[in-house]
């Protein structure tokens, strides 16, 4: 009798975790960015791919030496990714095109619900109120779980650091300019202005209307406006987005939401789980060595 | 000898006058121009402005409706099909060198009947009108130095010299 008043007690228990780590997830999954968030426009029918924003972010966030100069067109043969030393890189898309390439910035999009955040456990990142998605390499054990939730391949790892090797990436120039309300150095270098910088609501309408005043220009899709939960940072393009390097099979649904049911059964599957089945074993264990008994009878028997 | 100068100018301007007619109302308009001024990256330097009123001769192409004919556009017509032309012409008279700044994006922001929220700064409305036109006509430089030189703090910047001249080794 005791033994089954435990169960129940555990049961219980677990369920009530359960639930109310379920609540809390569903709270988190429906934020839609803070309301003064600033964010980046990004229109890629401007960009001329002159690399002047790698160039100025490397200055910016004091970054390794590159090993080509910022004026070296070679990078474009390959599609890179933002690493430890790049917070930032240009690629180059549609190369054989009549109208000439389309060159597409990366850097971290900065997302109104981030999946690094998500999935860091000792809580190395925070979401600004200025939007920027910011991380505190002093707790950042090293796990690199960032990097795999991350669903744009942003976080690099500082695999060149040999005595304490943290994540690294765009964090809008929070410390140096967002903080004060400057935009980013890339935007501040770029030329051709192909990087707005503003309130990121302002940015959305700014986006639709630049659609709706030249739709000959551009493909009709804002993209980060809704993916994932929608982003700080926004993109125009004039054809469609996979044909740029985006992957336009995400969804609108933030990562939390897919994961936020598991994460709220961790609390309860770490404490309850042990004694339940250390309960259940038991319990099976009795009956087995009975059934065992029996089973033992019948084959006598033949 | 005195009595000769106003003679002199008025023929001088009248044969300007005769040889660009198009250009009648950008009379006052300078020949060159140093663009880049506050520049600290790239060096500034003279705009042609002369050379390129002589192959473009509508004022309006580069300045929308503040001068020479009315813009072509239709869009633009909607709004600007009286407009007469503005005190102010330059290009650094309308367009923000700092688009980005809190003030801007305040004021920005506070005004809210503005319909030309989408203007662009300084720097991107200059090069966007240069590139885009010498890019459609397969005239005049597209590239940053054929312009405007780096500064010792641009090639710095860019990592240009040495970084590049390992990298041209390592090509050969």
């Amino acid at each position: 009798m005791k033994r089954r008043n435990f169960l129940k007690a555990c049961v219980i228990g677990g369920a009530t975790i359960t639930l109310g780590k379920t609540n809390k997830g569903w709270a988190a999954g429906s934020f839609e960015g803070y309301p003064d968030a600033m964010g980046v426009l990004v229109d890629t029918t401007r960009c001329i791919g002159c690399r002047s924003c790698e160039a100025a972010c490397n200055k910016e966030q004091q970054l390794a030496p590159p090993a080509e100069s910022f004026e070296d067109k070679s990078v474009f043969q390959e599609e890179r990714r933002p690493d430890s030393t790049h917070y930032t890189v240009v690629n180059e898309f549609e190369k054989k095109e009549p109208q000439g390439p389309v060159y597409r910035k990366v850097q971290c999009n900065h997302c109104n619900e981030p999946a690094c955040l998500t999935s860091c456990f000792v809580n190395a990142y925070t979401k600004t109120k200025e939007g920027a998605v910011i991380y505190n390499s002093k707790v950042c054990v090293g796990c690199r779980n960032c990097m795999i939730a991350c669903p744009f391949n942003v976080p690099g790892y500082s695999y060149e650091s040999v005595t304490n090797p943290v994540v690294k990436k765009c964090i809008l120039c929070y410390d140096t300019r967002l903080k004060v309300g400057k935009p980013p150095a890339c935007v501040e270098i770029c030329p051709q202005e192909a990087l707005t910088f503003g309130h990121r609501a302002d940015l959305v309408k700014l986006a639709h209307e630049r659609i709706r005043m030249n739709p000959e220009s551009y493909y009709d899709h804002v993209y980060g406006e809704k993916e994932l939960g929608g982003t700080s940072w926004l993109y125009l393009s004039r054809t469609s987005f996979d044909k740029i390097g985006f992957d336009t099979t995400m969804g609108n649904e933030p990562i939390i939401s897919n994961v936020k049911e598991f994460l709220g059964m961790v609390p309860m599957v770490l404490s309850i789980w042990p004694a339940l089945f250390s309960g259940i074993h038991l319990l099976s264990k009795g009956k087995h060595d009975e059934q065992g008994e029996h089973h033992d009878t019948t084959q006598e028997d033949r | 000898m005195p009595s000769y100068k106003p003679l002199i100018l008025s023929a001088l301007i009248l044969s300007v006058t005769a040889s660009f007619p198009m250009a009648a109302s950008c009379l006052s308009a300078p020949d060159t121009i140093i663009l880049n001024q506050g520049g600290k990256l790239f060096q500034p330097f003279e705009f042609n402005h002369a050379k390129h009123i002589q192959t473009i001769k509508e004022c309006a192409d580069c300045h929308h409706h503040t001068t020479g004919t009315l813009p072509p556009n239709p869009k633009c017509a909607k709004c600007h099909a009286n407009s007469s032309p503005t005190s102010v012409v330059s290009c650094k008279g309308c367009h923000s060198a700092t688009p980005f700044s809190p003030e801007t994006l305040s004021e920005k922001s506070n005004a809210k009947e503005r319909y030309h929220m989408d203007k662009m700064g300084l720097k991107g409305a200059m090069h966007q009108s240069c590139i885009s036109c010498h890019q459609k006509l397969s005239a005049g430089p597209t590239g940053c130095q054929e312009c405007h030189e780096r500064s010792a703090a641009g090639k710095a910047l860019y990592y240009t010299g040495k970084v590049a001249d390992k990298s041209s080794k390592k090509h050969h």
